[in-house]
């Protein structure tokens, strides 16, 4: 079979997006379970603070979340705009 | 050089045998080795109880060693079935059964090992509760087993449902992807699941009072740490079963092919960090068992944003398959 230029082109672009956004959800994913444990080992140890640990972990599994939406960003765009 | 069908079916096959054991055994080989140096570890300390961990060693070992028994069945049927058939299809479901079930007995081998370790050690700590840890243990090890039974349930349909009368192109890619999605996918499943369970039998061990809340709340956490692998199963089925239209095109190929990398990479990470976020909850309910409601919710909601990254995983799988 013949492959032409386009066809390639829209052949890497499935694989890229494919690419960016399985390896691009490995580390958000890992990081946030940590926050999370962490959050829980402090309301175990201070549970009068619930409500400011659980803000902490929120806010920052919300930074640690960003490189994963750049992934889907990345992903989207080669589906559809590229 | 010119290599006919009949041979290209049995290198694939042999090819996927080896990859297979190969893999999967490396997953169960770590669990066993971390559990019988725990045990080793504890008979040392106090040699009295060598009997009781003796026998917990070995137990656990045997449920850890399940993931790898598992990807041995898968090798040997694809070394003694005979495929009497004339399409490349073959090749490819052959190739990806090999990859699904060696990938997904490497989490569940290694999570398997923590609890028995866990419970090795805490016999030694506490060998009154040698019952109820046994018990927790074998509770927690075979939930570690569920991604690789879904990973053998993919490979062996692969084995056997892979050659049928769809075109080629682009099947062939749709059936790879369908044993590398829930192949990867079970890889951080099967791990998250043996952090949530490792920490529970050392809670009891620590703990004996807080059994109850300590199980609940391990059985909460590694049910949501095997959501990753769940969403990897679904799009295996999907890739598996849907009819996609005949196609030469190097695209429409890569696109079931990539779903099945984006969602199997993609939910390695989630299962991870659930079972990491269950952990931690089950740790700081042994400790403080009267806040254990409070600890579930807290857990649940940094599953909940630790699992969006497997849901973009699979939103993104979901869009090559059926949009693009």
């Amino acid at each position: 079979m013949a492959i032409e230029g386009a066809d390639l082109i829209k052949a890497a672009a499935y694989l890229g997006a494919g690419i960016a956004m399985g390896f691009g959800a490995i580390g958000p994913g890992v990081g946030e379970g940590i926050t999370a444990a962490k959050a829980c080992e402090a309301i175990g140890h201070n549970p009068r603070e619930a409500g400011l640990i659980t803000r902490t972990m929120l806010v920052g599994q919300a930074v640690a979340e960003s490189t994963g939406i750049y992934s889907l960003v990345i992903a989207l765009l080669l589906l559809f705009v590229v | 050089m010119d290599i006919d069908i009949q041979t290209a079916v049995t290198m694939a096959a042999y090819a996927g045998s080896g990859v297979c054991i190969g893999i999967g055994a490396i997953g169960a080989a770590i669990g066993e080795g971390y559990t019988a140096a725990k045990a080793t570890v504890g008979t040392g300390r106090h040699p009295q109880l060598s009997g009781d961990i003796f026998k917990t060693m070995l137990v656990g070992q045997a449920i850890s060693e399940s993931s790898s028994i598992f990807t041995l069945v898968v090798s040997l049927v694809l070394l003694f079935t005979q495929h009497d058939t004339h399409t490349y299809l073959t090749v490819a479901a052959l190739l990806g059964a090999g990859m699904c079930m060696g990938f997904g007995a490497l989490g569940s081998g290694i999570g398997a090992g923590y609890p028995a370790a866990e419970a090795c050690t805490g016999i030694a700590r506490q060998p009154a509760m040698a019952g109820r840890l046994n018990t927790n243990m074998i509770i927690g090890s075979a939930v570690c087993q569920t991604p690789a039974i879904f990973a053998m349930v993919v490979a062996l349909m692969l084995v056997f449902m892979g050659a049928r009368n769809a075109p080629l192109y682009p099947t062939w890619a749709a059936l790879l992807g369908a044993g590398w999605s829930v192949g990867f996918a079970a890889i951080g499943s099967g791990y998250g699941g043996g952090l949530v369970a490792g920490a529970s039998c050392e809670g009891i061990a620590r703990h004996p009072k807080t059994l109850t809340s300590v199980t609940t709340t391990m059985l909460v956490g590694q049910a949501v740490a095997q959501t990753p692998a769940i969403f990897g199963l679904l799009i295996s089925f999907i890739l598996m079963f849907k009819s996609f239209p005949e196609s030469t095109a190097l695209s429409a190929a890569m696109a079931p092919l990539s779903a099945g990398l984006c969602m199997g990479f993609g939910g390695i990470g989630p299962g991870i960090g659930n079972g990491s976020a269950g952990e931690g909850a089950v740790r700081a309910v042994a400790r403080t068992p009267e806040y254990s409601a409070d600890l579930m919710r807290i857990m649940l909601v940094g599953q909940a944003v630790s699992q969006s990254t497997a849901i973009y995983a699979m939103v993104v799988s979901l869009v090559l398959i059926f949009v693009v």
